[in-house]
């Protein structure tokens, strides 16, 4: 097998994408129809989803950082021995991790639902990476493009927020829901926003290299945003928690702070039609297709953010599909496809085997389907939270009585899932061959 | 933007934002609210071993399959018994888990603890102009 850890680093990542959405069809199918394979229920279908996701947000994130950030610098990675020991922890504690979820063996919280001891492996991991990163950057000229500030405070956050989901361990903090309930929020609020920063990062060093215009990551609009998106990881989570019992100054200055957004949605929309025209130019190149697509799922899933901000909104779309609806657009919409593009990218510029003209036409079908099932899973979720906020706050519905009346926007969701499956195998099948034949071809 | 300004401006945010973190940690919980019990603190433990909040919530907070539990056990009609006779037997959605009468016991313990902290969902509120909210109590 060729020493190409970056490389593995993404096919990974593209074989945990399959898994966590076939998972994920699993769990949505088990969500309207109950009993349906109970061999492995709910409670272990749903970490299954949800951790494979995260760690194709990782793993496809890092395989590129480690590939960009060498090569487009003209330097050596400080220590390509790391970096296979990075990838060897992950893929060890990721075996290790769905070990866990297939036996029944949990932490029990969010996003990490393993049992907490995994979590030290994880953290070393984390520490290889930031070692490798900036003792390679520091390498680089001082004056550092935008996108590896990003990448820079994404490993940062990562780790801090990373140590800061742990707290509820120590006895200080584990002893009162309220206090955990905000700290673990206040933890992956800010979690959500370190990885963004490694894959927003991404999407502005491959607008840069495509463009083939090194302005687009050194310009001070690029740093304002950078900026802006730094305050909101930092101090715009608390919108998870406005009817937990805690601060009030909390929940307003998280208000105020994610209403800053609103700068971001204004530039998105002034630099509209100019983008439109550009994108038409580039459209062919298939990379830069997943960059347009993303573009249009953040102006959505930013207006749909700004309004869960609003805490007399949020009173009727929290606890709601709504609130699913913004995380499966932001992960499949935004992250999903900036990361499919850099896959595809680097794929290309690693292995160098052309596409058939056949395996083109099939990822741009599945890049057609995957937007089209996506708008009606995304659609679906926000009808089904907004009839479950008015039934919960205006009609005092029963739990049952409101799953029953939205059970069939359900299926249509469910249905669209296995849309945006099927897709995502029509756009990753060839990309993995590539990868699969370039690393085990002598 | 030169390289210092940008240093200046993210090691002021940095530092801020562990001055805020600072504050967070120290201004929860009010009054006290929330506190658990020892049987409660277990009961939590219980809770993530079965990886409950897959499919439940508290405040909001986790699984859809599910009802949020923050007031199951003081809403009328629910409650203790209400709770026990769910875990024990399951439903067509909920697996029955075989939990042990012990940790049932735990996890009742700290679903009241929870219960007395506060009421999710709130449906008793005024929208103010701003777009904040006064909760009635």
């Amino acid at each position: 097998m060729k020493n190409k850890f970056e490389l593995l680093f993404t096919t990974l990542g593209l074989l945990s994408l399959i898994g966590g959405m076939f998972f994920g069809v699993i769990a949505s199918l088990q969500f309207v129809y109950p009993g349906f394979l109970e061999s492995i229920p709910f409670y272990k279908t749903r970490p299954l989803h949800v951790s494979l996701i995260v760690a194709w947000i990782f793993l496809s994130s890092i395989g590129g950082i480690y590939y960009y950030l060498p090569n487009y610098n003209n330097i050596k990675l400080h220590s390509r021995f790391l970096g296979i020991l990075h990838f060897s922890i992950f893929l060890f504690t990721g075996i290790l991790i769905l070990i866990c979820y297939f036996l029944g063996e949990f932490g029990g919280r969010e996003y990490w639902e393993f049992p907490p001891i995994l979590a030290i492996p994880i953290f070393v991991s984390w520490i290889i990476f930031g070692w490798n990163y900036f003792k390679t950057a520091f390498k680089t000229a001082s004056n550092w493009p935008v996108y590896m500030w990003m990448w820079a405070t994404g490993i940062f956050f990562f780790l801090f927020t990373f140590s800061e989901a742990y707290l509820w361990l120590l006895p200080q903090f584990k002893g009162n829901v309220i206090k955990e309930l905000t700290l673990q929020w206040k933890a992956y609020g800010a979690l959500v926003g370190s990885w963004n920063m490694l894959v927003y990062g991404t999407a502005i060093f491959l607008m840069e290299k495509i463009k083939k215009n090194s302005h687009i990551g050194r310009s001070k609009i690029a740093f304002l945003m950078y900026f802006l998106g730094l305050i909101n990881l930092m101090f715009g989570w608390a919108h998870h928690i406005y009817n937990v019992p805690t601060a009030m100054w909390i929940r307003y200055l998280a208000y105020l702070v994610s209403m800053s957004e609103l700068i971001i949605l204004a530039k998105i929309i002034y630099n509209w039609k100019k983008s439109l025209t550009e994108s038409v130019k580039d459209f062919n190149i298939l990379p830069y297709k997943f960059l347009v697509a993303s573009d249009i799922w953040i102006l959505l899933n930013l207006i749909l953010a700004l309004l869960l901000s609003v805490p007399a909104i949020n009173m009727y779309t929290h606890g709601t599909h709504i609130t699913v609806a913004h995380a499966m657009g932001s992960t499949i919409g935004i992250n999903t496809m900036i990361l499919l593009a850099s896959c595809l990218f680097l794929i290309d510029k690693i292995t160098k085997i052309e596409y058939t003209s056949s395996e083109i036409k099939t990822i741009k079908y599945g890049y057609t389907f995957l937007n089209i099932f996506l708008l009606i899973f995304w659609v679906s979720l926000i009808i089904a939270g907004t009839i479950k906020g008015q039934d919960v706050i205006n009609n005092q519905l029963s739990f049952q009585e409101i799953m029953t009346k939205i059970n069939p926007i359900l299926i249509v969701f469910s249905i669209s899932g296995i849309g945006v499956f099927l897709s995502i195998l029509a756009i990753t099948i060839y990309p993995i061959k590539k990868s699969l034949i370039f690393l085990f071809n002598k | 933007m030169s390289r210092k300004t940008k240093q200046i401006i993210f090691f002021a945010l940095l530092s801020q934002f562990l001055i805020y973190s600072l504050f967070v940690y120290k201004s929860i919980p009010i009054n006290n609210v929330g506190t658990l019990s020892v049987n409660s603190q277990k009961g939590k433990l219980i809770f993530q071993k079965y990886n409950c909040i897959a499919c439940h919530q508290l405040y909001g907070l986790g699984g859809y399959m599910g009802p949020d539990l923050t007031n199951v056990m003081n809403t009328k009609g629910k409650g203790k018994d209400y709770v026990r006779a769910f875990i024990t037997s399951g439903t067509a959605k909920m697996p029955n888990f075989h939990i042990p009468q012990e940790e049932i016991e735990l996890l009742v313990s700290y679903l009241e603890d929870v219960s007395k902290s506060g009421v999710s969902p709130t449906v008793d509120f005024d929208i103010n102009k701003d777009g904040t909210v006064t909760i009635n109590k």
